[in-house]
Order: C-alpha cells, then structure tokens, then sequence
C-alpha cells in the first residue's frame, strides 16, 4: 500500500482487527515483527527526524491534564522544534476553534474540548504525515465540522493522511482511499474514487459480525 | 474506477507497510525549514521545565512526600532513646532513610503523569533523541529531591540537636552528589516499572539495591561530618558518590531508550 502526497486513506476495521497497531508502527512507536514500512523513503521506525514529519492523534488525548490547552500545545511545538512557539500554538488552537479557553487547566474541559486541543498539539509542527486514530472521539458536530476542514486543508496542501474511525460517512468523504482491516490483515482496499457509503457499510457491517 | 477489491488476505505488516508514505520527504521541507529539532539539552531542559510545572500545580508529590518527610523524622524522634544513642549516630540514618523512600515516591510519579492519557506516545512520537526525555525527567526528580532534603535537613538538625552549620557546604555536596546518584538509577527504573500492574511494589524491589552503594557512602560522610571530623576524612565518600554518578548517569542515559522498546 502506498500513499503519496495528498492522499488520504480511511481505514476501517472491527475492534482488534489492528488498525491502532498500524498507526503505532508508522508513527515510530513501535517495530515490525516482519514486513517494512517507510515514510519519504526512509524505513520506520527510522531516526528522530523522520518522526518529525508525522503528527499523531489518538483516541485518547495524550495532554497533561495539569497544563492549560497553551501549555500542552506550546510544549509539543518545543519537542518539535518549532521556532515562533507562540504564535504555531496559537494558530493550531484557534484552527480546532479551542482558543477560548486556551488558558483554562485541561481537566476542567470536556472530552470534546480535549480532543479539539489533541488535534491542535498533533499539527502544530505542520505534519507532512497525519495518523489520526478515531479522530472524531468525543466531539460535537460543531468539533466534527471544524476537524473536517483542517483534515481537508491538510490533505489538499499536501499532507499525507490516515484516518482510523467507525465513522464512514466523515471518512468517505474526506479520503481518496479506503481500506478494511480484520484480525490483523488487509482484506480490502480501495483507491479513489472511493466507494458509496452504502456498499462500505454492508462489507463493514457483515465484517464486524464476523468478527465477533 | 480504480480498485481491487478482496485482495488476497495478506498480513499487514508485510503489505500495508510496504511503502505507506512516499515522496513526502520533498513536500516537507517547508515545514522542516521552520522547524529546527530541539538538541539533547534543549530537550532535557524543555521535560524538565514541564514536570516541575506539572507538579507545581498539582502539588500531589511534593505534599505527600513532605508529609511522610516531617512525619517519619518526627515518628524517628519520638522512637529514639537518647540515653541508648547518640544524635550524631541516629540523624545520619533518619536522614537517608527519609530521603530515600520519599524520594521514591517523586520517582514512581515521574513516568506515571505520563500514563493517564498515554502522553508517553506523544512524547515518544517527537522527533527528540529519547535520552534527553531521560535527563529532563531525571532533572527534574532531582529538583524534587533536593527540594526534600531541603526541608528535612533543617528539621533533623532541628530535632536531633545537630548543628550543621559549620560543614553545610561539605554536606549540601554531598547530598546533591548522592541525589544525583539515587535519581538517575531511579529515573531509569521508574520508565521500566510503570507499565507493569504492580509499579509501586516492582520500583522500589529493582531500584533500592542500586541505592545502596550510594546510600552507604553518603551516610557515612554525613555521620563523619555530624562527628566533628574533618572534610579530608571524607573525600574518599565523596570521590565514591561522584564516580558512582558518572557511571550511572552515562550507563541509564544510554540504556533508556532500549526500555522503550515494544
């Protein structure tokens, strides 16, 4: 499988089939017991400037919760060696709508609100490469929308992206991939354009079930 | 319509990761141009700056290792018989004791603060060199340790009738030389223990035999010196302590990233 820039690929996948597994593996947290994988040429999990190219979301918020939205947002650009800290961070928070309340503690907000500022930390470094697994987790349609138009944003100035979520409708209509994971392999993959929301949800739907 | 559908089952990391993102390298160089990755020092002093901020602010570390710090002084004093033992050969003992288990606790917190939320990832995913991650994190347990003592030694002074003023400088080196002795294998320990279910049981069984070889010296230097003996009467102690840091700190900064490993 391949993505070139401007790609975008929606991986689906009943719970365990791994698809959290392979973000870890291309954001450079973890080896691969067989196979490779590479970003711009260069074999993960590579040296530390390869994993600078790469923002990663999860679906758990990785912000410590005793530091402002500014706080966390401010110290991921400084491990990424972004030069106007500042002014990046800013930026990032106001794209995901989260400046409001950028200087309130991260355990007063809601889940939605995390999230909002999980996504700005993960590309407030302008990620050439983006994973988000389960993105949408937690926000409201006006949080949806807003990560939407970056996702969108990012891919059309040339960001590759992979998006894992349960959540076709977004993710069809943002990629120009889809593919589906189960129990550990790939058992489908489709290239632009990608297919109707229909026939992806039966495959999904008949997938999960046998799976569980 | 370009596609392939129902491929081959085939495994994923043979196939999905072949060549998943390609030809971004030139596309990133805008952004690489705004970026310049942070050195070794930078790194350490940018963690370091972090967990002290953290722990300000929540004080939940600092409140209850000063807690045990008072109490365990003050519960010492009281079991003592001044008739059977004399301060000068009890305080050195309290002292280490207390500097020992309450710094245990800073450390067990150091790489926990990274779990709640997996911020580990995040941290593990910039594009650092990951022994810097070690030296922030060991800087900033050692802050948090000398903090301590800065609180006990007083208090035991106080307590036991132990004037420090006139070898305060000898001490304060020492202490900040077996600190840095007890962090830094501490420090290591703590990034390996706190994935495991029993973190706080498995952290002190692998790190306390590492601290004896520095606990040793540095109580037997601060006894010396609460004795009224000389400076010279201790330099071995202290080229001890200071040899002891420089394997240590070298040996668990290069060993960190390989307890990363997944």
């Amino acid at each position: 499988m391949r993505l070139d820039p401007g790609d975008c690929l929606a991986l689906f996948g009943p719970n365990g089939a791994g698809k959290t597994t392979l973000l870890r593996l291309l954001g450079g947290l973890i080896r691969a017991t067989s196979g490779t994988a590479s970003i711009g040429g260069v074999t993960l999990p590579g040296e530390a400037e390869v994993r600078g190219r790469v923002g990663l979301i999860s679906h758990q918020t990785m912000l410590y919760d005793a530091l402002t939205p500014r706080e966390n947002v401010e110290f991921a650009a400084r491990m990424y060696g972004v030069r106007d800290v500042r002014g990046e961070a800013e930026r990032a928070l106001e794209r995901l709508g989260a400046s409001g309340y950028a200087d309130r503690v991260v355990r007063s907000l809601s889940r939605g609100m995390q999230q909002r500022v999980s996504v700005a930390r993960a590309v407030v470094h302008g990620p050439s490469v983006l994973l988000a697994d389960e993105p949408f987790t937690g926000l409201d349609a006006a949080g949806a929308s807003a990560l939407t138009s970056m996702l969108a944003e990012l891919r059309d100035a040339g960001a590759a992206i992979v998006i894992v979520t349960h959540n076709l409708d977004e993710a069809l209509a943002l990629c120009t991939q889809a593919a589906i994971m189960r129990q550990g392999r790939l058992v489908r993959h489709d290239a632009a354009p990608v297919p109707s929301r229909g026939e992806y949800t039966a495959l999904y739907r008949e997938l999960s079930v046998d799976a569980a | 319509m370009q596609r392939s559908v129902a491929r081959p089952v085939e495994r994923v990391t043979e196939r999905v990761t072949e060549s998943v993102v390609e030809r971004t390298a030139n596309r990133t160089e805008d952004h690489v141009l705004n970026r310049v990755a942070p050195g070794l020092f930078a790194t350490a002093l940018t963690v370091a700056r972090k967990d002290i901020v953290i722990e300000l602010r929540s004080r939940s570390v600092i409140l209850s290792a000063l807690s045990f710090t008072v109490l365990g002084i003050t519960i010492f004093f009281f079991a003592w018989d001044p008739t059977a033992v004399a301060s000068v050969d009890l305080a050195p003992g309290v002292l280490w004791v207390i500097f020992t288990f309450s710094g245990l606790l800073g450390l067990h917190r150091s790489f926990g603060v990274e779990q709640q939320t997996r911020a580990i990832d995040a941290l593990l995913a910039a594009p650092v060199d990951r022994e810097g991650i070690y030296l922030g994190k060991m800087l900033a347990n050692l802050i948090f340790v000398l903090l301590i003592q800065v609180v006990a030694l007083p208090a035991v002074a106080l307590l036991y009738n132990v004037p420090t003023g006139a070898y305060i400088a000898s001490l304060a080196g020492i202490m900040l030389l077996a600190s840095l002795g007890l962090v830094s294998v501490g420090t290591l320990f703590s990034a390996m223990a706190v994935n495991t279910r029993l973190a706080e049981l498995l952290l002190p069984l692998l790190a306390l035999p590492f601290f004896v070889p520095v606990i040793l010296p540095a109580a037997q230097a601060t006894g010396r010196l609460m004795s009224g003996r000389a400076i010279s009467e201790v330099a071995a102690y202290i080229q001890l302590l200071a040899a002891f840091d420089i394997v240590f700190l070298i040996v668990c900064t290069l060993a960190y990233p390989y307890t990363l490993e997944d």
